[in-house]
């Protein structure tokens, strides 16, 4: 089989053809961190976590949708890409009211683990506390938007796995918001198919299962992976 | 359509012409100073006692000084007795003042009304080649452009000039891109005509979002067959049969000239089918942008046109590759394929003679703020800003220059010891500001830089599309320390923070929208630190 060769840190490793650098990196056992990306739905490069240095090139590049390139030689860690993720997450921390102790999703959470990982300990920015809703109508599950980071992953999985595109995207900037159809409230949403998808796709506790209470909501990735690994190469053992 | 038929509408059209011609300016700017009203009156005012088959009253497009509008030119006929000036522009006219300037048109005399000297730099120091017509033919008919030598261009196109060589003239002729970043025009061409994509796309970017801009408005309110000549050249020359024209829902009467030009074109053959019995088909749609400033970046108005919200992806893939639904995609700026035209007519190096070494050609500007002549103007790139601002914008009346700002919420504040940089490409880039797609805004003492970097935030802010982190989230604080630092609560400390985060923003946001946002900043940090520091207290309050 034909591989892709490149330089990761300064050591040489390869690559599935058509790999991305990302999933170079994790074939090899780098680690880049990453919020918007979820195996098994759709890249958008939105985070920005995972930029990486690429020699020769003037912009950083993210990793999740940047093909790895024969001889590419690729800084996934450098002090100026550490400095500008720390700030990266203190900004999602300053935007909404990131509660961690009173959060389901506490000690399960991916933001939180970023945070930790980078070394963000604690905010220079001032908090914005907005005045946010959570949306419990709906039988199963919540969404808190107090917690939501706006990655889309709940939009994506929605869209390209169940194919129900219940979730999207109202408003701009920072006013952006996850809404359900129409903006109606989520039980009334016609289209969701209870299907869950988005509550395992959550990387934080913005979308809940209703009944957990804090530590408790923990995400199942598998489930999305087990779905959409048989669709793609037709493994049906998870 | 045959080149004998183009012919004879623009004779017909010049044996219509009456001796005596009285334009009024119809674009928005000269509308929206009650102009609809004074062409009425102009039209009303016409005796019909024979004196009416010497008169005729026209409906043109920008006549540029828009400071003083709304504008009438009359022109009487050469030689008259009382040796009249053939060309008078009155100023500032109201519909009671349209009896006396058809009367003194008719009688061949100067009106008691105020008129603006032509002789001044304003009109002398412009080159126009894109606004050769603005302000001289009625937009709203075909014929009229067509004597003025319209679709002449694309004839020679279709007729006598392979795609590969229109590429060639337009890669010859140093065209860049006029909406902001200056990407050469013809290597853009041609990576659409080489892309194997089995449909191509043009795309007009008329989605003009600067705070103080109308260039794009101008030129589609004055000249709207130019820039769908432009388009259908390169449709030919890259292989495309399909163009969109993305433009932005504040724009009424654009979108109006551009759907009755569309309709014209289309029935004279001029676009469709086979046009002038070449095998080229080639057919434009409107899109209408419904208020978002990000849908002005490629990849985002891309979206916009499939349906999807407008927020933009990462690049590469370019549109050149990977554009509209997946097919390779051309996308200019308006001011770019009005260019499209003359180049094909009088040659690339007609068109290279004019600028400096590495930008060629004219540039159109918007020129704003506190200075004596705001309007439209065109000038050939390599000129100095201070012959702009002086010499054209007439200074600032009892007041100093203190910056220009060009480049809108990208680009940054040039102060006036740099007014003698040329405008090009590379200078302005390395003063920290930009090109950009023309606006310019003159700003005086009474200008506060911290104030002025904290309104281009806030525009920024506003029109963050929501996507990536660094542009959503980052702009919010940006805006919130120039506040502070406005309010005379903000620290050092927090002068440090805030050039922290306009590094981080500039270099991790994924479009250029928020990769450019914390210019505003950065430009008056590098030229004005010191008005920052002078609004800094030693200790935050309440420590």
């Amino acid at each position: 089989m034909k591989v892709t060769t490149l330089k990761i840190n300064g050591q040489l490793v390869s690559a599935s053809p058509g790999a991305t650098v990302l999933e170079a990196a994790r074939e090899n056992g780098v680690e880049i961190p990453t919020l918007c990306e979820l195996e098994g739905i759709s890249n958008v490069g939105a985070c920005r976590l995972c930029l990486v240095e690429i020699a020769g090139s003037p912009r950083l590049q993210p990793a999740c949708v940047t093909e790895a390139a024969e001889e590419m030689e690729v800084q996934t860690d450098t002090e100026r890409l550490k400095r500008y993720r720390r700030m990266t997450l203190e900004l999602l921390f300053a935007e909404r009211n990131h509660v961690c102790p009173v959060c389901v999703a506490n000690g399960h959470c991916e933001l939180q683990n970023r945070a930790r990982e980078n070394g963000m300990d604690h905010v220079r920015f001032p908090y914005q506390h907005p005045d946010l809703p959570v949306d419990i109508t709906h039988d199963r599950f919540g969404v808190d938007h107090n917690r939501c980071i706006l990655c889309t992953r709940c939009v994506r999985v929605c869209d390209e796995v169940e194919g129900a595109h219940t979730w999207d995207l109202s408003g701009r900037g920072t006013q952006s918001i996850v809404i359900t159809d129409l903006n109606q409230p989520w039980g009334e949403a016609d289209t969701c198919t209870t299907c869950g998808k988005c509550v395992e796709a959550c990387p934080t506790g913005a979308i809940f299962r209703k009944g957990s209470t804090v530590c408790e909501m923990e995400h199942r990735r598998d489930r999305i992976r087990f779905i959409t690994d048989a669709r793609k190469k037709q493994e049906w053992n998870p | 359509m045959e080149k004998s038929e183009l012919e004879a509408i623009a004779d017909k059209e010049r044996r219509a012409r009456k001796p005596v011609c009285v334009s009024c300016c119809t674009a928005a700017g000269c509308l929206s100073a009650n102009g609809g009203e004074v062409l009425e009156g102009l039209r009303a005012a016409v005796p019909a006692d024979g004196a009416d088959e010497r008169i005729e009253v026209r409906a043109v497009g920008c006549m540029k000084l828009c400071s003083r509008g709304p504008l009438v030119r009359t022109q009487g006929p050469a030689g008259g007795t009382e040796k009249p000036p053939d060309e008078i522009l009155y100023e500032r006219v109201a519909p009671a003042d349209t009896g006396a300037l058809i009367r003194a048109a008719v009688n061949n005399v100067r009106a008691e009304h105020p008129a603006i000297d032509l002789s001044q730099p304003f009109f002398t120091r412009q080159k126009p080649i894109v606004l050769e017509n603005c302000g001289r033919i009625e937009p709203e008919r075909i014929e009229s452009y067509i004597e003025a030598n319209g679709y002449r261009a694309l004839h020679l196109a279709l007729r006598e000039k392979a795609p590969a060589e229109v590429v060639k003239e337009i890669t010859r002729s140093g065209l860049r891109g006029r909406g902001g970043a200056g990407f050469p025009a013809g290597v853009k061409w041609a990576l659409v005509a080489k892309s194997p994509s089995e449909r191509k796309y043009v795309v007009c970017n008329a989605d003009e979002g600067d705070p103080g801009a109308f260039m794009d408005r101008s030129i589609l309110e004055s000249d709207p067959h130019r820039v769908l000549e432009g388009m259908a050249i390169a449709a030919y020359a890259v292989g495309a049969s399909q163009g969109y024209i993305y433009i932005r829902g504040e724009y009424p009467l654009a979108i109006n000239r551009l759907q009755s030009a569309i309709r014209t074109a289309r029935r004279l053959g001029l676009l469709g089918g086979r046009i002038f019995d070449s095998p080229f088909d080639f057919n434009v749609d409107l899109r209408i942008g419904a208020g978002a400033f990000v849908c002005g970046e490629e990849t985002a108005l891309m979206a916009s046109i499939e349906g999807k919200r407008g927020s933009p992806s990462p690049r590469p893939p370019y549109p050149a590759e990977h554009g509209l639904w997946g097919h390779s995609t051309l996308i200019n700026n308006v001011e770019t394929l009005a260019n499209v035209a003359p180049i094909l007519l009088h040659g690339a190096d007609w068109f290279a003679s004019v600028g400096t070494e590495k930008s060629k050609g004219t540039k159109v500007f918007a020129l704003a703020g506190k200075i004596a002549n705001t309007g439209l103007i065109e000038v050939p790139m390599g000129i100095s800003l201070r012959e702009i601002v002086e010499d054209i914008g007439g200074g600032i009346p009892g007041g100093r220059v203190k910056a220009v700002q060009t480049g809108g919420p990208s680009g940054g504040c040039i102060p006036a010891e740099h007014l003698d940089t040329p405008v090009d490409y590379e200078s302005l880039a390395s003063l920290g500001s930009i090109m950009g797609s023309g606006g310019m805004i003159v700003m005086d003492e009474s200008n506060n830089m911290v104030d002025v970097a904290r309104f281009f935030m806030e525009f920024c802010m506003d029109e963050s599309c929501g996507k990536c982190i660094p542009c959503r989230a980052g702009t919010v604080q940006m805006h919130g320390l120039l506040k502070k630092i406005c309010d005379g609560e903000a620290t050092a400390d927090d002068l440090a923070l805030l050039e922290n985060l306009c590094d981080m923003v500039k270099h991790t946001s994924l479009c250029g929208l928020g990769q450019t946002s914390p210019n505003p900043v950065l430009s008056t940090l590098r030229f004005f630190r010191h008005e920052y520091e002078n609004l800094l207290v030693a200790e935050a309050i309440g420590t």
